[in-house]
């Protein structure tokens, strides 16, 4: 196999979060889509001038190009939920690989927890509105709850197997001082269990935080990135797809089709195997959500991801290593995931910010060492659509 | 019928009318395709499986097995009278899947709900012209 065309020519030359992520009762959606933006090209070396591509989803790119007073001559405005940013990297390369852009700025901001200017999406006549919405579907864990059972029953996995999920992340959150639960101290599979009922068979624990906040990134060529003051961070494989919209419309409840379409695709523009992938940010909405994507990604057979990550082991100090959190042979969700880190609603984001600072080196207490490649995957609603991305150093 | 629903109502459609108007008759409707022999659901004014224009309006058997199901424990609206929702997949018979409600009769125990039993149609009526379809085990 060859490598795509595009692989390595396009890089992350800017990243960042908003300044704080949580409750922000004094920013609107608006205004952290411009914090974001604001902080991502200072870590560029940029100005706004420079930013000829916009792409954004919880704001349309008609009102990011109002609000921040610009006329972007490329846009893009796909919104197909949380990975929507992820894709967006895939587009953005595209576009400046094709001369339709050369500075690609990609914002993510929302008001996910004080929801200020936040819209409520669906209408009664839709198909979800007739056909899952009348059924007690309030929440999103209601949704991702829905599949889980049907993996248990194919493959064996337990509740218990799946607990450890949230407490390997909790792991690396305590080494993040950004992360939501960085000062929570850890959690045990078993506390993941004793914890409230939200939806079965979900716990509070195996559920995301509600945050407010943003982030974006810069990219442009690899040849420009060469003049730019970061360390340039290269996309090196990325994929996308989607399988329908209501969870209710899975194929196959134990596999996220548009997961495994999207996955095989990006290490096949990358020309790349699992086993060349060193870190992985497996966008953590709910604990489920990572569980499927270990196996439909390739880096777990299929059926085995529960005892797999059940497979801990004490560390020298007398803690447990998880097989995923720090000191684990495949490191996932570093800088605390959704479930302990922050999610605003649409994370993907986030898991390819935390993606950029590892390759970089930035990434504090929690940088791992020696590593080349990162993989980032997320869902759109409840495995409907999915994105892949591999990134390198540079 | 429930007074005072309080729960999401569905809006039918131009293209999912006769599915509502066959669920007020506590008829399962769904489009099956005269080319492939595939049933559809949700209803679309064609074939999910083939593209084919050629379905018609047919009642199901109203039996499926249970899929997979969750139950939601934080509180929802229209669900006062019954306890924590408990959501699933039914599969049916003629092969379509869909998103319902399985009726307890008490605390749902997921103990006492076996992936893939046998259930049966029933409907909840909530609101002038709308019944929903639920599911309970198969006596």
């Amino acid at each position: 196999m060859t490598k795509h065309p595009h692989s390595g020519k396009v890089a992350i030359v800017g990243a960042a979060h908003t300044d704080a992520i949580g409750k922000l009762p004094g920013h609107s959606r608006l205004m952290i889509h411009a914090e974001a933006a604001r902080n991502a090209l200072a870590d560029a070396g940029l100005s706004l001038k420079d930013v000829d591509g916009v792409f954004s989803a919880v704001a349309t790119p008609n009102e990011i190009s109002e609000y921040m007073n610009i006329t972007p001559r490329y846009v893009d405005g796909t919104s197909v939920g949380g990975c929507s940013y992820i894709l967006m990297v895939q587009h953005a390369v595209a576009a400046i690989m094709g001369g339709y852009c050369d500075v690609a700025l990609i914002i993510h901001g929302e008001s996910g927890r004080s929801w200020i200017d936040m819209e409520v999406a669906g209408t009664p006549q839709s198909p979800g509105g007739q056909f899952e919405d009348p059924f007690g579907t309030v929440g999103a864990a209601s949704t991702y709850a829905l599949p889980v059972l049907r993996h248990f029953h194919e493959f064996g996995t337990t509740k218990y197997q799946m607990s450890h999920i949230p407490a390997a992340t909790r792991e690396w959150a305590l080494l993040n001082p950004m992360a939501m639960m960085h000062e929570k101290g850890p959690i045990t599979p078993d506390d993941v269990m004793a914890s409230r009922k939200v939806c079965y068979p979900l716990n509070l624990l195996d559920c995301c935080l509600v945050a407010d906040g943003g982030g974006a990134l810069v990219l442009t060529s690899a040849e420009r990135a060469k003049d730019l003051p970061r360390k340039p961070v290269h996309v090196l494989g990325s994929g996308e797809a989607t399988a329908h919209r209501s969870v209710g419309m899975m194929r196959d409840f134990t596999t996220s089709d548009s997961t495994v379409i999207s996955g095989r695709q990006a290490f096949a523009f990358a020309d790349m195997t699992p086993a060349d992938i060193d870190h992985l940010m497996l966008y953590d909405a709910f604990s489920p959500t990572p569980m499927y994507f270990l196996e439909d990604l390739g880096f777990v057979p299929k059926g085995e991801v529960g005892p797999w990550l059940a497979d801990t082991r004490n560390g020298d100090d007398g803690r447990t290593v998880y097989r995923t959190g720090p000191g684990g042979d495949l490191p996932m969700n570093t800088n605390g995931g959704g479930l302990s880190f922050g999610h605003s609603g649409r994370y993907g984001m986030f898991a390819m910010l935390e993606a950029v600072y590892q390759l970089r080196g930035d990434a504090g207490a929690r940088q791992l060492d020696g590593i080349n490649a990162s993989l980032v995957h997320g869902p759109g609603r409840q495995f409907a659509a999915a994105a892949t991305l591999i990134l390198g150093r540079g | 019928m429930i007074e005072n629903y309080t729960g999401k109502l569905p809006k039918p459609s131009p293209e999912t009318q006769p599915f509502w108007d066959g669920a007020m008759k506590e008829r399962l409707v769904l489009p099956k395709c005269d080319d492939c022999g595939g049933w559809t659901y949700y209803p679309r004014p064609f074939c999910m499986h083939c593209f084919s224009k050629n379905v018609r309006w047919t009642e199901a058997s109203g039996k499926g097995k249970l899929h997979t199901f969750a139950i939601n424990y934080l509180p929802v609206k229209g669900f006062e009278d019954i306890g924590p929702a408990v959501i699933a997949v039914v599969e049916l018979d003629e092969g379509p899947r869909m998103i319902t409600n399985i009726e307890t009769g008490g605390e749902p125990d997921p103990e006492t709900l076996p992936i893939d039993a046998p259930v049966e149609i029933t409907f909840r009526h909530v609101a002038e012209g709308i019944k929903l379809p639920w599911f309970r085990l198969a006596g």
